[in-house]
């Protein structure tokens, strides 16, 4: 059970003018003051849930999830997590979890992964046959082979993102903190590492904590999410009702055998789209199925499609209406 | 078996890992070895006039002091405060806090595997030094060994524990190898790398010698090369000064990390 109640974090920064006399300045005068991260947030996490945390660049998610690794400790308010406070960094606490950041890594850059993870299973206190059971089975799952034995700086972005994963799981974490773990990967790889973290909850029944900026790992793999904005919660609660809650309305994609008027759909939804014979409408989804039976009786129609509207669309439009309230 | 509250295998599994890095660098360490001739420059210098007499050594002392000064620099040699800074200002520091062993620890074993890099390079250098002054050539007694390498490496725990001082900085200020400058310019001057202590007017002896400074290159040297001096006294105040600095850096370390943000993580 992970419980944060009331947290908080302050940074302490300084602003320099540009220019010489800005450098002088900041030289011999320099102001600081306290910028708030996050705000007073709170929230409780079940064992085996898997949360998502959505926001901004900067809206605080990633300094949330630091604390409640115990990477830095909050300014005001409480982390508890498994039972312990993770800022004191106890050693049965840090055997409980793991933190990958997607644009940072613990391999060693010059020497192939296989070295940097007995180092990882000796520094765990894993039995060399543990760690041999271990990286086998993890490795198959993420599908790693003789990479394991190529220098890291050899290895393509996404065969060292699995690597840094594997590392990062190898003594059986049961809170895993992710922070942009598909960060820069191509469309393959951040499905095989969506499948992989998935696949991995199911068998182990980890926690797991996610920030992405790829919706579709969020929408792939959080039932659940949590919406930062400027350091405060937003939103807490399951994807579905965010969505529904957000739009009311569903996609409706026409393809028509003849080019037709926009005025002659004006009674069916909101077009958002009209290309020659392709329509987009939205339509509210108490009146979707006599809009859908009045339009195929009314068109000539060779293919319809009902669809969400795409919910990073939805959640960039939450935050911009966040942003104007 | 535990070492420092570290199993046998961690720090087998660290030495051999750290050992392989460096040795996929082993043309930069030979040129760092070489790099480390500076005691090599100021025997040539000094042997070139009478000064060296006014050390209370002949040129076959001072060849011998100056060699032997050279292979415990190349053994005391300690460059964490960089590296400390670099991974902490990119980040990289932050998987290592997350996990259960100290990152301190890493640093060391870096160190360590350095230096067992380093040895074939030493060696090469030092006899390069007999087959041109074969006069100063000569073979330390096994005690004589023994003492010189345990005070080389109280040594390097001393130059590895005032530079993690300095490194926990980093916490602070962001750009602690600044202030190692204040650390390295003593060093240079008090440790004995650019002149025996010997030739030191007393009174600056005698302030030098509540330093740790003449204990990291000085005090090893002298019992490798054969010198006169006081082995009580001089491990005495290496561990004294190990005890100061340990929990010290401990304190400074904890209260440092507190105040880590993470940056560039």
């Amino acid at each position: 059970m992970i419980v944060v109640d009331q947290l908080s974090k302050y940074y302490r920064v300084a602003n320099k003018q540009p220019g010489f006399k800005g450098t002088l300045k900041h030289f011999f005068d320099r102001k600081t003051y306290d910028i708030p991260a996050v705000t007073d947030i709170s929230f409780k996490i079940s064992p085996g849930e898997v949360v998502g945390f959505l926001g901004a660049n900067g809206a605080g998610k990633t300094t949330l999830l630091k604390m409640m690794c115990g990477l830095i400790h909050p300014s005001t308010g409480l982390v508890d997590v498994s039972g312990y406070s993770p800022q004191r960094r106890q050693t049965a606490f840090l055997k409980e979890i793991t933190l990958v950041m997607g644009q940072k890594q613990q391999l060693i850059w010059d020497l192939p992964p296989m070295d940097s993870l007995y180092v990882n299973a000796a520094v765990y206190g894993l039995s060399d046959h543990e760690a041999k059971v271990r990286i086998n089975e993890l490795a198959e799952m993420l599908e790693l082979g003789e990479e394991l034995t190529r220098p890291v700086r050899k290895l393509s972005l996404g065969q060292r993102m699995k690597s840094e994963i594997l590392a990062a799981l190898l003594h059986k974490p049961s809170v895993l903190f992710l922070d942009e773990p598909t960060l820069g990967l191509d469309v393959n790889a951040q499905a095989r590492v969506r499948s992989f973290l998935s696949e991995y909850n199911k068998r182990t029944g980890a926690t797991i904590l996610l920030t992405s900026h790829y919706m579709a790992d969020i929408t792939a793999l959080c039932p659940r999410v949590i919406c930062i904005h400027k350091g405060k919660l937003f939103y807490d609660g399951d994807l579905d009702s965010l969505a529904n809650s957000l739009s009311p309305s569903r996609e409706v994609k026409v393809e028509l055998k003849n080019p037709c008027a926009s005025e002659q759909f004006e009674k069916y939804g909101v077009i958002q789209d009209l290309n020659d014979r392709f329509v987009c409408l939205l339509v509210s989804r108490d009146k979707l199925t006599d809009v859908v039976s009045n339009l195929l009786t009314d068109f000539d129609i060779i293919d319809l499609e009902i669809s969400d509207p795409p919910i990073d669309q939805l959640i960039g439009e939450l935050f911009i209406k966040g942003e104007v309230n | 078996m535990r070492i420092f509250g570290l199993s046998f295998k961690v720090i087998k599994t660290l030495l051999t890992t750290q050992y392989a890095y460096m040795l996929e660098y082993r043309i930069e360490i030979a040129l760092w070895a070489l790099s480390g001739v500076l005691p090599f420059i100021m025997f040539s210098l000094w042997s070139q006039n009478d000064v060296g007499n006014s050390f209370g050594l002949n040129d076959i002392g001072l060849a011998r002091y100056f060699l032997s000064a050279f292979l415990v620099r190349q053994f005391s040699v300690v460059w964490v405060v960089f590296s400390f800074e670099e991974d902490s200002i990119s980040g990289r520091l932050s998987p290592y806090l997350l996990q259960p062993l100290h990152p301190l620890f890493r640093y060391v074993a870096s160190h360590l595997a350095e230096q067992a890099t380093r040895l074939p390079f030493a060696i090469a250098i030092a006899i390069t030094f007999f087959i041109l002054n074969p006069s100063s050539f000569w073979l330390p007694s096994l005690p004589q060994f023994f003492l010189a390498y345990l005070s080389t490496h109280f040594a390097f725990t001393i130059a590895f524990l005032l530079q993690s001082l300095v490194a926990a900085l980093c916490f602070w200020t962001e750009k602690s190898s600044a202030l190692e400058r204040l650390i390295f310019v003593p060093y240079l001057f008090l440790s004995g790398l650019l002149v025996p202590l010997s030739a030191f007017p007393s009174n600056v002896l005698k302030v030098a010698m509540i330093t740790p400074f003449p204990y990291l290159i000085n005090f090893p040297a002298k019992i490798l090369s054969g010198m006169p001096v006081d082995i009580f006294d001089g491990f005495l105040a290496q561990i004294m000064w190990i005890s100061i600095l340990v929990p010290s850096v401990n304190i400074l370390w904890k209260l440092g990390v507190k105040r880590y943000t993470a940056m560039g993580a």
